[in-house]
């Protein structure tokens, strides 16, 4: 139990999504303009990471590993699938996608308009798909932990988009320098924030 | 029967691209490799592909292999799709783009382990992640599924080398001034070292990416004023 805790304040935190290795940028610029489609795509963005990443870690253990189709036959040991990983992840994030599109545009068509364009596009949105690769770089040893992991990421996606775009929505009112305004700002600022989120790095858990 | 005769032109201007009149490098074809390089930069003006740039910088090889990975998925699909640009059905097009770059980057990603493997393995997962790069899928949304396939070429390439661009650029500032090297070799001499200069660490960190391309669009929209956003 203390395990998946740590895994997941560590996914959270000090392996945050954005801050750490600034997985889901575009997304992360388009859509923080105000608090209210931000909080609406991170919230699709845990819940697609959430189910992808254990069907993910599912089909690498069970499918692509070198030597996972040793429960079909003792014979299949020597195969090695995991030069199609990419495809089979992409497809499988994809199709879950397309899945929660419908889900969102059937119980809250308000929020389905709000995000416009973003829906489709959490297929191409890097969070995702590197939620997917960097499970299958950590080796975790069951389903649990793998969608632990997964549930985690999302969070700290979260709360990354909805700390910039609560930022965005005063940032506003100040007098930014004119070539800075819009896009350069936020850069800086989300530098400035990834500074701060790595002071949790020395935290060993 | 007049509906076959309607095809049958149409299946050649697939493959004879440009109109003849226009020639290969036109003036708006030229247009098509050099605007992506600075007024319509995918990465500090279109905000697309930011997640590698800023992932990937900390040295000047594994930007520029990066960069060249980028510019051959870029380049291949961009033809693909534009090829088949008539035959995809709107609805499944983004599952079929899916495909078709993670086809190519599957390509890519083999070839690199194959011929440069400390490099496909300090790159990691972001070889992967070329697949959900929205510079790649953008572009095909945005140009390929409308445009002939010898202008998609075009246009992927030249995103791409915009691409490269802002990668190259801050990857020799963050191995420069981190670690006072270029391509892994010293540059800033001994004698400066004795002076009592040390190499800011803090550049090789990811946040210094993200502030070296924030002053990096500064600079740029203050030399080109036409960019800059109302708010």
């Amino acid at each position: 139990m203390e395990g998946y805790l740590n895994l997941f304040i560590k996914s959270i935190f000090i392996e945050n999504m954005i801050f750490a290795y600034f997985l889901g940028m575009c997304s992360y610029l388009a859509v923080s303009k105000t608090v209210k489609t931000a909080v609406g795509l991170g919230f699709a963005v845990i819940f697609v990471l959430s189910i992808t990443v254990p069907i993910n870690f599912l089909l690498d253990t069970y499918l692509l590993r070198p030597g996972a189709l040793q429960w079909l036959d003792a014979s299949y040991a020597e195969i090695d699938l995991s030069f199609l990983s990419f495809i089979m992840f992409i497809a499988v994030i994809a199709s879950m996608v397309q899945l929660v599109e419908m889900i969102v545009e059937k119980f809250a068509p308000a929020l389905y308009g709000a995000l416009g364009i973003f829906l489709p596009l959490i297929a191409v949105n890097c969070a995702i798909l590197g939620g997917s690769l960097f499970m299958q770089q950590k080796d975790f040893s069951g389903v649990t932990e793998s969608a632990v992991y997964g549930f985690g990421s999302g969070i700290g996606w979260l709360l990354a988009i909805l700390a910039i775009a609560a930022i965005r929505e005063k940032i506003i009112y100040s007098n930014v320098p004119a070539p800075l305004r819009g896009l350069g700002i936020t850069f800086i600022i989300t530098g400035l924030m990834a500074l701060g989120f790595m002071s949790f790095m020395g935290i060993k858990l | 029967m007049a509906e076959k005769k309607g095809s049958i032109p149409e299946k050649t201007t697939l493959l004879f691209i440009n109109k003849e009149s226009e020639p290969l490098f036109s003036k708006k074809n030229r247009g098509l490799l050099t605007d992506p390089m600075d007024d319509n930069n995918p990465i500090t003006v279109q905000v697309l592909g930011i997640c590698s740039a800023l992932a990937i910088t900390v040295q000047l090889k594994p930007a520029i292999v990066m960069s060249l990975s980028v510019m051959a998925v870029m380049g291949a699909s961009n033809v693909i799709i534009s090829i088949l640009r008539n035959l995809i059905p709107n609805r499944i097009r983004i599952i079929v783009q899916l495909v078709v770059v993670a086809a190519m980057v599957i390509l890519v990603d083999q070839i690199l382990r194959a011929y440069a493997y400390d490099v496909s393995k300090e790159l990691s997962i972001f070889i992967g992640l070329i697949i959900t790069n929205c510079i790649v899928m953008g572009r095909l949304e945005a140009f390929a599924l409308g445009n002939g396939v010898w202008k998609s070429f075009l246009d992927g390439i030249g995103n791409a080398a915009g691409y490269a661009f802002i990668l190259i650029v801050v990857a020799f500032f963050r191995e420069l001034l981190g670690s006072g090297k270029l391509f892994g070799f010293q540059v800033i001499p001994d004698f400066i070292y004795d002076m009592g200069y040390v190499n800011n660490g803090l550049m090789l960190l990811s946040p210094m990416a993200l502030i070296t391309v924030g002053i990096f669009i500064w600079i740029q929209r203050s030399r080109n004023r036409k960019l800059i956003e109302k708010n």
